[in-house]
């Protein structure tokens, strides 16, 4: 009997390509989807899109389980959604808020793939007696015999490479998936897709925050918030996953409140130069939206939670020469033992820069760049590459 | 791949007596039941005999049936009805935590409209005490509404006594009778039921057909309006070939009910002893004493329930987690949480359903399948149970 494995089915053109190649390899396919957010939820907040901000492609809406159906219907392959909305809100959505509440940029598309994709999901696919699960991620996996490690490498469509995304990946967790899209640029995968008769060839590519189609993220933030706020029950700032979950009465988060609140604009030097209406609504290197005019172009560069500020000030402000990151995970090493030589790469779309790694305190690491790099955002990720191999990551805390 | 269907509660297939009872209203019996000439007179005449088929089903006057699109809209139209028909200022309901959502979610609903409603707790196997319906009725209560047996778990409730102290305090009494439908007889003179809901599909007619049994006299505002349909208890052109089909089912059943049952609970008895001899850490959930012959509600502990019924249905054996309704929900059912179990438990719990359709050598097929399933869902981490103990 041929091997058995799950596919993340998410719909879109990738995930449904990778179930196709792997059929036409002889595996016994099995889809999977991934019901994760209740869109009726923020219906009024996040469900318009903004003006010049077409709703188009998102990754997992109801639209796409009923299209990752249509193309398990097509493969002719057993499909079957797995609800995972509570541990979506959990894991991905409520630390996305709280993370904006703190002043930071998040990217929740790592933690989905951390705690839902290769957890949860992996797990069911254990339970179904797959030992493996693939998604239609680009990137690659190989097994280094010298290190005897699994490593986790850039995807070969520079343009569509998403290790980024995935720098937090274990050996046990790299061990059980395949990608297999990884070797393949985009516009391949597209024919590939066409030549199968895949319904979804032509689907446009996903790009936003699945959960939040409209792309008005300050707007979702807020009516996350207003929803959640009157049934918090401590004054804590992480009172939020609780608070979604089990309904109960009590005061709300001092912290919340004062983060939605308008606050200063001020300049570097600490002069106040307008107001805001709340910092969640601003990012590193944000330049629009800021009404602020002083002559010349002034960019967020410090967005701060406990001032409730946000700070701005020139282009070249926004320049640093280094970074504290924490929360790390390595691949191709098992750990830091010495000072090392990396690309660090920190937003997803950021070309990674040369940058010496070394042990700071308390478990974060010091990213130095050999060349200041601009709009290093809190929030973000920092993945290191050796080459196309990814080292190791963390979470950016704050520019140095 | 052969498959075997153990997933009668959810619905069931078509008998070819019923579908052959209804090609003919598509065919030539095309007319409208309202129409005088010859059309609509045959499309009468074959409404007429469906309404005394299923009025002999429960023991009633066919005047006193009602055809539905089924058992939700008769749920719906029996509660709703006798609230929205009540003139009392205050009013309440006593219902159970167990029943199918097609009443609680009604009664819900009626909640936030200023209805009082009593859900009552169920024992450990399911079952309602008569005396705490006694102990919840007021001045103000209109309605208990108490299924008769469960969807899930398959338990039956005392019907009779519960019906004996509606009567004893002049309210009416409503029973969801879907789950219980051709696979037990329905009398709701013995109950002293008012109204009883029935749906076709879960006894070999389509879906989208059913029935509410309305005694005589009983208050009613029907939910949709639009013309003397049902003698007007439901607007609507009537749907004369599934209705047919919905007579065809009921007579089916009246004709062979008493074998059929026992039949049903003899393999049923067999399945379940071998699935406790051949598979361990396996109890039964619900009542055996007190249930309906078809239903087996299993507790395979350690496993998770998601998991076990992807796995069978990858090895062509069809069953459920619980009510098809709440399938793809992430909450435990309500139903298994009512037993007292924990949330771990109603997560390691499937439901196997015959029919009439059912054989040995089904069963003996399945049988050889489940240890193995069993014990390969052992192995990994439940998803279900682990989602909720973080929270």
């Amino acid at each position: 009997m041929s091997e058995k494995i799950v596919v993340a089915m998410s719909g879109g053109v990738d995930s449904s390509t990778a179930a196709a190649l792997l059929q036409a390899q002889g595996y016994d396919v099995i889809g999977l989807s991934m019901q994760l957010w209740d869109y009726t939820r923020t219906e009024s907040a996040a469900g318009q899109p903004r003006e010049g901000q077409p709703n188009s492609g998102t990754c997992c809406s109801i639209d796409d389980i009923y299209d990752a159906r249509r193309v398990a219907r097509f493969l002719n392959v057993p499909f079957y959604v797995a609800n995972f909305e509570k541990a979506f809100e959990q894991e991905v959505v409520a630390p996305f808020v709280e993370s904006y509440l703190a002043g930071e940029t998040p990217i929740p598309c790592v933690r989905c793939n951390t705690f839902l994709k290769f957890d949860y999901l992996l797990n069911r696919a254990a339970q179904i007696g797959a030992a493996k699960l693939a998604t239609g991620h680009y990137a690659k996996v190989r097994f280094n015999e010298t290190t005897r490690r699994y490593e986790l490498l850039r995807g070969a469509d520079a343009t569509k490479d998403q290790s980024y995304f995935l720098f937090e990946m274990t050996q046990a967790q790299l061990r059980r998936v395949i990608f297999p899209l990884g070797g393949f640029p985009k516009s391949q995968v597209r024919a590939m897709a066409a030549r199968y008769g895949l319904p979804v060839f032509e689907k446009p590519d996903s790009q936003e925050i699945c959960f939040i189609p409209s792309k008005n993220y300050s707007a979702f933030v807020e009516s996350y918030v207003a929803k959640s706020e009157p049934m918090s029950s401590e004054g804590s700032a992480s009172a939020l996953p609780e608070a979604a979950q089990a309904p109960s009465t009590g005061p709300a988060s001092p912290h919340r409140k004062s983060t939605l609140r308008s606050g200063e604009i001020v300049s570097s030097e600490g002069a106040v130069l307008g107001k805001h209406g709340g910092i969640h609504q601003f990012t590193v290197g944000q330049r629009k939206g800021l009404g602020v005019a002083v002559g010349e172009p002034l960019y967020v560069i410090q967005t701060d939670a406990a001032t409730n500020r946000v700070v701005v000030g020139r282009s070249e402000e926004l320049m640093k020469r280094a970074l504290i990151a924490h929360k790390l995970n390595w691949i191709s090493i098992e750990r830091l033992t010495q000072p090392i030589r990396v690309k660090a790469q920190i937003r997803n779309r950021h070309e990674a820069a040369a940058a010496t790694v070394r042990d700071s305190a308390d478990g974060c690491v010091e990213v130095c760049f050999d060349e200041p790099q601009r709009a290093v955002t809190p929030g973000q990720a920092v993945v290191f590459y050796d080459d196309e191999v990814v080292v190791g990551g963390g979470w950016i805390r704050r520019g140095l | 791949m052969r498959r075997i269907y153990l997933d009668n509660n959810a619905t069931t297939r078509v008998a070819p007596e019923v579908l052959e009872a209804m090609l003919p209203c598509y065919r030539d019996a095309y007319g409208n039941a309202s129409s005088v000439h010859a059309f609509g007179q045959e499309a009468k005449g074959l409404l007429d005999t469906a309404r005394q088929r299923v009025a002999n089903f429960v023991n009633a006057e066919p005047n006193e049936i009602v055809f539905t699109s089924g058992g939700t809209e008769s749920d719906n139209l029996a509660i709703r009805g006798v609230v929205e028909a009540s003139a009392r200022p205050r009013k309440h309901i006593i219902t159970t935590r167990v029943e199918h959502h097609a009443v609680l979610h009604t009664c819900e609903a009626l909640q936030k409209t200023g209805v009082d409603v009593t859900y009552l707790p169920v024992d450990s196997e399911g079952l309602v005490n008569p005396e705490d319906v006694r102990k919840a009725i007021d001045q103000e209560t209109i309605l208990i509404s108490v299924m008769h047996s469960n969807n899930e778990i398959g338990t039956a409730q005392p019907l009779r006594e519960i019906g004996q102290i509606a009567l004893e305090h002049d309210v009416y009494f409503h029973t969801d009778a879907v789950q219980a439908a051709g696979k037990v007889r329905l009398d709701v003179d013995e109950w002293e039921a008012d109204l009883l809901s029935i749906a076709g599909h879960k006894f070999h007619a389509p879906k989208g057909v059913g029935a509410l049994y309305v005694r005589k006299g009983t208050r009613l505002r029907p939910l949709c309006f639009g013309g003397a349909h049902e003698r007007n208890r439901r607007a609507g052109t009537e749907n004369v070939p599934q209705i047919a089909g919905l007579g065809a089912a009921a007579d089916l059943a009246v004709s062979e009910l008493e074998k059929r049952s026992q039949t049903i609970a003899e393999l049923r008895d067999y399945f379940e002893n071998e699935v406790f001899r051949r598979v361990p850490e396996v109890a039964l959930n619900g009542s055996r004493a007190s249930r309906l012959p078809n239903t087996s509600n299993l507790r395979f502990e350690r496993a998770d329930s998601e998991a076990l019924v992807i796995n069978l249905d990858l090895e062509g054996v069809a069953c459920s987690t619980g009510s098809a309704c709440a399938s793809g929900s992430i909450e435990p059912s309500h139903v298994l949480l009512a037993l007292g179990l924990p949330i771990e438990q109603a997560f390691s719990s499937v439901r196997f359903s015959l029919s009439r359709y059912t054989t040995r050598e089904e069963i003996d097929t399945v049988l050889e399948i489940l240890p193995g399933v069993v014990s390969r869902c052992r192995q990994a981490t439940p998803v279900g149970a682990r989602l909720h103990a973080r929270t």
